[in-house]
């Protein structure tokens, strides 16, 4: 006798857990891999998984077996030119001719890189491994300007509109229950003596009545417990939970004067989009502002803000300006978690970088979360760096500075811009 | 092939199906035509419980080694990686089938099967597999079919509360520890009590106490008048040398926690069912496809089938048993479906259509009734012993099978026997011979005990024609000395000459701290 049975619809991942449990071995290796890939590949490119390949030897499974050496005899199929007694040669590298059958399985496989994949989810896990966004902890605990209401069981007071029709029944009936026991009782009691008076001495007119009497008085006695009272009634509780904000808006800043070249802002874009790629990771919503400057700055999309080239000279001042405007006017602090990240190649009109400081300290520091600003040039630092130095030491926790010299630079200094810190 | 008789294939073909989409009513019918006709040769089966399952469970099944429910380890994710990886790439074809031997016996099509190939599949596992492990004496006699499922139940449930309670890094290096001895957690020639979760269960606590008391009976080192110890001293433990090491390891151990115990008992356990699959699979696998060859032909000449059918069912079964020559880029050594089902068939033609060698060679096979033949030969052997017996010259010309004799000490390789008239004998002992699991394995036992030394581990290798112990010998000596905990020597003989030998820790390098991982550093009090 078969039983036929569709399984089908079972849970596929039975290797789930292996699969993690492989990952987690390996995680050193995997993580060394992951880390090469990010600075060989281009940053458009994040949005994949990524192949890892792990040497063979590291991932064998030792087991007792046969070496090769001594006295071998093996038996192979499908002879055309030997006859018996014959002498062969040697077959050079690895004795083709005759290693394998049944010591194959065992060690033959895998002498090669043992190669897998793993998904984008998993990549961008590893990628941002021990990273931390700085200052989210901080939100959380104070950023608790929303509210969402949640449902907390019930209460007994509350607004009528939210009666909870089957408790407040449910409560009268057992008040109704409760409160008319003893009369029912007696009722009982009466209905059956009047039964059995009526029956047995249907003459006895005085008792008759008297009972009579009490049971309407009975009667009336229970009909006065009131069907619905006020303390029946029961209401559904809301209460109010702190909301974190999960909103966050990512300003893009970026020079995009004369002395910026494509590959300049080319390094920048990959900065940009794995500062982006890391904010998706930690919050359901992410808006990006993306501002570019010369001597005036300008909100623009994205692909102008990368690929259309201006030229002229640079007033920093005008882009961080633009930015506490646009922070001001659509991104209020007590719902939105700010980040900013600025690029640019250092130049900046001299007496334009004091400017800059002041507009840093006093009006967006105090409400982003995070600042970084990366310099990407080779040079010796200029007078934006050195002010901005200042602002780094006012606001030690929320801005960051870094010098990138090339994309190879870029996920170390993310590392570093980013990295866990141990809470003091 | 049974050429199909032409007058019956006019008279009334009507098949089940005519397309290749398959039904779950297609299947029942098909499964209700085969197991009709298998009955006809009283091929006597467990009941079968047949799965559709996906692609994608195919592969999670692969992974956890053919175990319908396995305990989680790395090394389980590190197979479905690999299998996934070649899937994707299609490099390789998912196996059509993975049969279990339970009791039902569990059998899974997969999902993007042909109809032809899920009746090919149902006539192979349905019937062949599951008519052999009920039918060899070895699974007889070494697994319980019935009590299997229940037992990895047991084991996984307890492997995870293990993790929760001693943490997954524990478990985990002691599995890794445990697995890399699998191989040498079986019994060869004692009959295993047939393994049941209940009764696990419920011993498994007692177990655990009793155990204990009795390692630390064995370590006592409080001296027991003096006089006597030194003729107690000369006495070798154990006294006989022990093949089944995570047994000895399991019993003896003398750092090992009740929990740790367990686990070996568990590898050791799913070892030993396994141990008869990895003697038989030339016969299994050729006697299942004996038979899907058999009851498909049959169905054919039923007019059940069409000959579209037909044609896709013996490409799938030419490309089965296909063997490739030694010199194919292809060749990884001899296929045993090609082996097993020219054997089976073979047995066949000789019980029907005997000639003048096969009487010479086989005087009591040749004319007799095949089919008591055949499952006769099915019972009673395993690999070894079965091509021993029953290889016939036709199937050795047929394989063009001979032998290479690899001597490190020549300079030339020697070709002893080819498949010709003084060659027949020869190539069917070595054949057989490379059957042997006690040739294709080490021979390493554990030898003795220093008890009232530092308390190391000895154990022997005997050399068999001078081949070496592997490249990982040395990772599996420290697995060994994680479990054991104290010292362990590998001494390496040929007969009775000592010739080399190994040590964990190295000898004469001064031991580094944490280099070779103990699993307990406490020497729990004695």
């Amino acid at each position: 006798m078969s039983y036929v049975i569709d399984r089908r619809l079972n849970g596929k991942n039975k290797s789930t857990v292996n699969r993690q449990r492989f990952l987690r071995r390996y995680r050193g290796h995997i993580k060394k891999a992951v880390e090469e890939a990010v600075s060989r590949r281009s940053i458009t490119d994040m949005e994949h998984g990524e192949q890892i390949s792990i040497p063979g030897r590291d991932i064998d499974e030792p087991v007792l077996h046969h070496g090769r050496g001594g006295r071998q005899t093996i038996v192979h199929p499908g002879n055309k030119e030997f006859s018996g007694g014959d002498h062969i040669p040697r077959p050079q590298g690895g004795g083709g001719g005759g290693q394998g059958s049944g010591k194959a399985s065992n060690s033959g496989e895998g002498m090669d890189e043992f190669v897998f994949q793993i998904t984008q989810e998993e990549f961008l896990d590893f990628m941002f491994e021990d990273l931390e966004l700085p200052n989210l902890v901080k939100r959380h605990l104070t950023g608790t300007d929303t509210f969402k209401t949640v449902r907390a069981g019930i209460s007994s007071e509350g607004n009528p509109s939210r009666i909870n029709i089957l408790r407040t029944l449910r409560s009268a009936h057992a008040r109704r229950i409760a409160l008319s026991g003893s009369s029912r009782k007696k009722l009982k009691e009466a209905m059956l003596e009047l039964d059995r008076l009526k029956r047995e001495e249907p003459d006895n007119f005085g008792d008759i009545q008297a009972l009579e009497e009490e049971i309407s008085k009975l009667h009336i006695r229970i009909n006065r417990v009131p069907f619905l009272d006020t303390f029946d009634l029961k209401y559904n509780l809301l209460v109010k939970h702190p909301n974190p904000s999960s909103k966050a808006v990512m300003f893009c800043l970026m020079d995009v004067s004369g002395s910026m070249t494509q590959a300049t802002k080319d390094v920048a874009k990959r900065f940009f989009i794995l500062l982006y790629l890391f904010l998706k990771r930690n919050y359901d919503k992410i808006e990006v502002v993306f501002i570019r400057h010369h001597t005036s700055a300008k909100e623009v999309d994205e692909e102008e803000f990368f690929y259309s080239r201006e030229t002229g000279g640079t007033i920093v001042s005008s882009a961080l300006k633009m930015m506490q405007e646009i922070m001001a006017e659509r991104y209020p602090v007590n719902e939105w978690n700010i980040y900013a990240a600025q690029a640019s190649d250092g130049d900046n009109w001299n007496d334009d970088s004091p400017v800059c400081r002041d507009i840093l300290i006093n009006q967006i520091m105090p409400f982003v979360q995070y600042f970084t600003y990366v310099e990407i040039t080779p040079r010796e630092h200029q007078a934006l760096w050195f002010e901005y130095e200042q602002v780094a030491e006012a606001f030690a926790d929320t801005f960051a500075q870094q010098q990138l010299v090339s994309a190879g630079d870029i996920y170390p200094v993310f590392r570093e811009l980013f990295q866990r810190r141990l809470t003091t | 092939m049974t050429q199909p008789e032409g007058s019956v294939r006019d008279k009334k073909r009507q098949p089940i199906s005519t397309t290749s989409e398959w039904t779950f009513e297609l299947i029942r019918s098909y499964d209700r035509e085969i197991a009709r006709i298998a009955e006809r040769y009283a091929l006597d089966t467990y009941p079968n419980q047949i799965e559709v399952i996906t692609a994608e469970q195919m592969m999670d099944a692969y992974a956890s080694v053919g175990m319908p429910l396995g305990y989680h380890h790395w090394s389980y994710g590190k197979h479905f990686l690999s299998t996934e990886k070649n899937y994707k790439r299609g490099q390789m074809g998912l196996a059509y089938e993975i049969v279990i031997n339970s009791d039902p016996c569990i059998a899974y099509l997969m999902e993007e099967n042909t109809m032809c190939m899920q009746a090919l599949v149902i006539a192979h596992a349905c019937y062949g597999h599951n008519s052999f492990f009920k039918g060899n004496y070895l699974f007889q006699t070494w697994t319980d079919a019935s009590s299997i499922i229940d037992y990895l139940v047991f084991a996984k449930q307890y492997i995870m509360q293990c993790e929760e309670r001693h943490g997954i890094d524990a478990v985990e290096d002691l599995l890794d520890s445990c697995h890399a001895l699998m191989n040498y957690g079986v019994d060869r020639y004692k009959r295993p009590y047939p393994i049941s979760a209940e009764e696990e269960r419920r011993r498994q606590k007692e177990r655990e106490e009793h155990l204990q008391q009795q390692i630390n009976d064995l370590w006592r080192t409080i001296p027991k008048g003096a006089s006597k110890g030194g003729e107690q001293d000369a006495q070798r433990f154990p006294s006989e040398p022990q093949e089944n090491i995570l047994y000895f390891l399991e019993k003896h151990a003398p750092l090992l926690e009740p929990w740790q115990r367990e686990i070996i008992r568990i590898v050791r356990k799913v070892a030993q069912y396994f141990y008869p699959q990895r003697q038989t699979q030339v016969m299994n696998e050729g006697w299942a496809t004996f038979w899907h060859y058999t009851l498909t032909n049959d169905l054919y000449n039923e007019g059940l089938v069409t000959d579209g059918f037909m044609m896709e069912f013996l490409q799938a079964h030419t490309s089965v048993i296909y063997q490739p020559g030694f010199d194919s880029p292809y060749y990884s050594g001899i296929n045993p479906y090609t082996l097993g089902f020219a054997m089976y068939s073979d047995i066949r033609r000789m019980c029907e259509n005997p000639t003048d060698e096969d009487r010479a060679w086989f005087p009591d096979i040749a004319g007799s009734d095949w089919l008591s033949t055949l499952k006769f030969a099915m019972h009673s052997f395993k690999d070894e012993s079965f091509i021993l017996q029953y290889l016939s010259p036709k199937v050795i010309r047929d394989l063009k099978l001979f032998s290479i004799l690899d001597d490190d000490q020549k300079d030339d390789l020697l070709v002893p026997a080819i498949h010709d008239e003084p060659g027949y004998k020869t190539i069917r002992e070595l054949l057989a011979a490379q059957y042997n699991l006690g040739n294709r394995e080490p021979n390493v036992q554990i030898w003795s005990v220093d008890r009232r030394g530092d308390r190391s581990l000895t154990l022997r290798h005997q050399q068999h024609d001078r081949k070496p112990l592997g490249s990982s010998t040395e990772e599996v000596l420290k697995h060994l000395h994680r479990l054991w905990g104290f010292d362990v020597h590998l001494e390496i003989w040929q007969g009775d000459k000592l010739v080399n030998s190994q040590h964990v820790p190295p000898k004469n390098e001064p031991e580094r701290e944490g280099e070779f991982p103990r699993l307990d550093l406490v020497i729990p009090p004695i």
